[in-house]
């Protein structure tokens, strides 16, 4: 089990985290930005676990905060998609860029 | 190289494709069935690294609650067989350098670091230990984090009932 030093962990989930840095700034359309927040948020949960396990094992620091920010994503991705139901309906689109105007 | 190290190197290269998948294909959901699955494999990471409870709480939770969310709001707002429209070239080069340049940047500052890794004990997280240390009011305990998550979860679900409400049209 040790035999993978955390370094290399830590190299996954930085990759994760760029990778939904990407989708963030090439996609324009808002459900698939949100698909990329989640990417993010996933990266930092496995950086959290990792470092409770390899450096801290005695503690469950961050298991708490993995379950905070599960839980806070899960409220955000519902408020954020019942934003964007509300937005097509006023607007027929949910690209970025139709939506300009913040008061319709 | 023993099984261990093997079945990591395999889950975190299923996490990475999947995710690029997950960002860069064209139809919409083709790329929330790539999310899906490189949630679940995060799940499997966690499994590797003995945290059941985790991963547990990342299946239901991402797998079964925010990507099947995602997946209604796709059918509910967009035509799922189209393409979508390509990114423009000038955006998707200077993404692609500024991601590069800052992948660089971290996987450097990651590997000159030298952490210190703590071999004292086993790492094994009990769940009756998380409850424990959840709900007490000592020290080290997270019964304030865990009030003002529920303030929020609540807060959330008024505001999303409020947000997608449909207002009724004022002919009376």
């Amino acid at each position: 089990m040790s035999e993978v030093p955390v370094t290399h962990i830590l190299f996954v989930s930085t990759a994760l985290f760029f990778i939904g840095m990407y989708g963030l700034f090439t996609r324009r359309n808002m459900i698939t930005m949100l698909m990329a927040i989640e990417l993010i948020l996933n990266s930092v949960n496995i950086n959290f676990v990792a470092f409770n396990k390899y450096l801290f094992p005695g503690k469950l620091d961050g298991i708490f905060f993995t379950i905070f920010i599960v839980t806070i994503a899960a409220a955000e991705a519902a408020v954020a998609i019942a934003i964007i139901i509300n937005l097509y309906r006023s607007h027929h689109s949910i690209d970025v860029e139709n939506a300009g105007e913040l008061k319709f | 190289m023993s099984a261990s190290t093997i079945i990591f190197y395999v889950i975190s290269a299923f996490i990475l494709t999947m995710g690029i998948v997950a960002v860069t294909a064209r139809k919409i959901f083709r790329s929330a069935i790539g999310l899906l699955f490189s949630l679940v494999g995060i799940a499997g990471l966690y499994f590797w690294m003995d945290v059941n409870f985790i991963a547990a709480v990342q299946i239901i939770v991402y797998v079964g609650g925010i990507v099947v969310l995602i997946i209604f709001s796709i059918f509910l707002t967009q035509k799922s067989g189209e393409e979508m429209p390509k990114p423009i070239n000038s955006r998707k080069i200077f993404s692609i350098l500024a991601v590069l340049a800052g992948l660089a940047f971290t996987c450097r500052l990651i590997s000159l670091y030298g952490f210190k890794e703590n071999v004292s004990g086993p790492f094994k997280v009990e769940v009756s230990e998380i409850g424990t240390q959840m709900l007490s009011t000592s020290d080290y305990g997270y019964v304030l984090p865990f009030e003002a998550i529920s303030m929020l979860l609540l807060a959330a679900m008024i505001g999303c009932i409020v947000i997608a409400i449909k207002s009724k049209p004022e002919t009376k």
